[in-house]
């Protein structure tokens, strides 16, 4: 078999691992052989269990790492285990912050390539085969790794469904951390974000440009509210300082796959359309028939983001 | 202060991208700066001048020598630009390409290294720290914001919360995002000023790194086939009549989320 042993970089916050971390361990079983996480963190004994739980059988843990960047110490840790012979056939990775920098970090110690943005898995035979999403979704690349294991992928949140595999806690071992880095975190900032998580919520209103000017903003705030949704924004807006990164909806921000996502002044643009275009059902409203956020749309309006909104935050308010 | 900037130089965004025979996204034609990077050619350009003084150098790895998306950032106020080109390039992925950047970038000899968190055309956002491991230098990505103090620099790193406060000694590796600074737009003077700076023009034999390390040679890595994805069913599109609200309001009853 190609993949006898499949390590999942796990994270987690205050305990909680993930929802990407739990998409992944879903993945690996079903690629066969023997499924292990990697965590960094001083808590790998607490999330030992929910870990074990998505079928992880042990956690190599790299034990606290607060006050430095994960990029390099991960990458060292798990690069020793692949020089002792102790290393997996395939680690994947999420699409996060850390996730990139020790995907990176790693390729560059084991002198393999990491392959990026996939959306789908298979092993085929000796063949281990990874799915792209390219040209904002519309075409996707299958590709081979040719150069032998460890084979290195980075994954795109939502890909897969997480599913619990009702295994028990997870062992925990810990890997050595080789080289602790140079660059340390001095202070970590929280911006608080009220309401449902962008990522995790059945609804989401997202608006663009076309809203005209920041404040008209609290339209989609006030929507939002009403169908008890998530707030999220094109990078356009984001970037003009209007709502805060968090917001972002798209290939630098988040993926969104809810029941429904509504969409007001955005154009999109094929880097806004891959966070969202997985979402069950798409309503769009713009004022250009041509925009391409009509392309995805169940339902299109082409009108005034100004009209349409007010009118329908009152119709709302008075269900 | 010696920043080196990497540049990357992309078929422009508007046009639709087109793949060639053997898969690979097709860059024969004009080549334009990846807006990405023009983020970190304005970081650089501000942070010598708050130094007080030094040079900004471009790194480009590009098919057939192209220099017009150096042009534009050297007409911004870069000095000088290495621009590797070799035909054993074609099919390079990104670690073979961090190989190629960081041979050039040694030979530049940098207190700072600038990228973007991610290129327009291959976002695969891992080539900046690639480059890092292979100078043994450290790396911070996802930057909005950038301080340069002495022997350190000082960065805000963007997170799933929030931000972090990252320091780290230089030289250094570090990846900004878009929307960090407003790139200026280049001068009639800056324009007529790029004609005649220095691109210092390499093969991969000049940099002393071995063809079959890298291209499509080196890449581990094959594609086996391009699908299309499957398309989502169109839907109903009206113009609003200033009832179109009661259409939205119905769609969202029969989803049962309001
Ligand atoms: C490497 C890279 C990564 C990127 N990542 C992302 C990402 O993660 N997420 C993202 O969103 N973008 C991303 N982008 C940017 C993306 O290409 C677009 O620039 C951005 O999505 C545009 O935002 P927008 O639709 O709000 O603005 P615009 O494109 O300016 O569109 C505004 C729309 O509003 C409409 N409009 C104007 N007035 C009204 C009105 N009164 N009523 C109704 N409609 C109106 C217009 O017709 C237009 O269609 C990325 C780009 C790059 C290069
Ligand atoms: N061929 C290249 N030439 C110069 N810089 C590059 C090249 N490829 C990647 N980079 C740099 O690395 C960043 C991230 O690229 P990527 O990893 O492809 O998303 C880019 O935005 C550039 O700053």
């Amino acid at each position: 078999m190609a993949l006898n042993r499949i390590w999942v970089y796990a994270e987690a916050t205050e305990g909680k691992v993930s929802p990407l971390s739990l998409e992944l361990l879903a993945k690996a079983r079903t690629l066969g052989g023997t499924v292990e996480a990697v965590y960094a963190g001083a808590d790998a004994d607490a999330v030992a269990t929910t870990l074990g739980a998505h079928g992880a059988t042990k956690v190599h843990s790299t034990g606290d790492l607060s006050g430095s960047l994960a990029g390099v110490p991960v990458a060292s840790a798990i690069a020793k285990q692949v020089a002792d012979g102790n290393g997996p056939d395939l680690i994947m990775f999420g699409t996060t912050y850390d996730g990139r920098d020790i995907a990176a970090r790693l390729s560059v110690a084991v002198d393999k390539p990491v392959i990026t943005n996939n959306v789908d898995i298979s092993a085929e035979g000796d063949d281990v085969v990874v799915t792209e999403p390219v040209f904002g979704g519309t075409k996707l690349v299958r590709t081979k790794f040719t150069g032998g294991a460890p084979y290195i992928a980075l994954f795109r949140p939502k890909s897969f469904v997480a599913e619990e595999s009702g295994g028990a806690a997870a062992e925990v071992a810990s890997i050595e951390v080789t080289d602790a880095g140079q660059a340390k975190v001095t202070n970590r900032h929280v911006e608080e974000a009220s309401g449902p998580k962008l990522d995790e919520a059945a609804v989401v209103v997202s608006g663009g440009r076309g809203l005209g000017e920041k404040d008209n903003y609290q339209l989609i705030e006030d929507l939002a509210k009403l169908l008890k949704a998530a707030p999220g924004a094109s990078r356009a807006i984001v970037d003009a300082g209007w709502v805060p990164y968090s917001y972002q909806v798209g290939q630098t921000g988040k993926v969104v796959k809810p029941t429904v996502s509504i969409a007001a002044g955005i154009s999109g643009a094929t880097q806004h359309l891959v966070g969202m275009k997985g979402s069950k059902n798409i309503v769009a409203i713009n004022k250009d028939p041509e925009a391409p956020i009509f392309s995805v749309a169940d339902l299109g309006i082409v009108g005034d983001v100004h009209k349409v909104l007010p009118k329908l935050i009152e119709a709302l308010k008075a269900r | 202060m010696h920043v080196v900037v990497c540049v990357k130089q992309i078929p422009d965004p508007a046009e639709p991208g087109k793949l060639e025979g053997d898969n690979t996204l097709d860059r024969s034609g004009k080549l334009i700066l990846d807006e990405s990077d023009s983020y970190g050619v304005e970081m650089a350009l501000q942070l010598v001048d708050k130094a007080g003084g030094g040079e900004v150098t471009l790194v480009s790895m590009a098919p057939n020598n192209e220099t017009s998306g150096l042009r534009t950032a050297l007409a911004m106020g870069a000095a000088k630009a290495i621009l590797v080109s070799d035909p054993a390039l074609s099919g390079a992925g990104a670690l073979d390409t961090a190989k190629v950047l960081a041979a050039a970038i040694k030979r530049a000899e940098p207190d700072l290294v600038l990228a973007a968190t991610e290129s327009s055309d291959g976002y695969t956002g891992t080539v900046p720290a690639q480059i890092a491991a292979i100078l043994g230098l450290p790396s911070i990505t996802f930057a909005k914001e950038v301080h340069l103090d002495g022997e350190t620099v000082q960065v805000q790193r963007q997170t799933e919360a929030g931000y972090d406060e990252v320091t780290s000694p230089t030289p250094a590796v570090v990846s900004v995002t878009a929307g960090v600074v407003e790139p200026r737009y280049p001068s009639f003077k800056g324009i007529m000023a790029a004609k005649s700076k220095p691109v210092d023009e390499l093969t991969l034999a000049d940099l002393g790194v071995d063809a079959a390390q890298v291209g499509s040679a080196g890449a581990g890595q094959e594609i086996v086939a391009v699908d299309d994805a499957p398309a989502r069913e169109a839907g109903e599109i009206i113009e609003d009549d200033g009832e179109a609200f009661t259409k939205i309001v119905t769609f969202l009853d029969g989803l049962k989320v309001i």
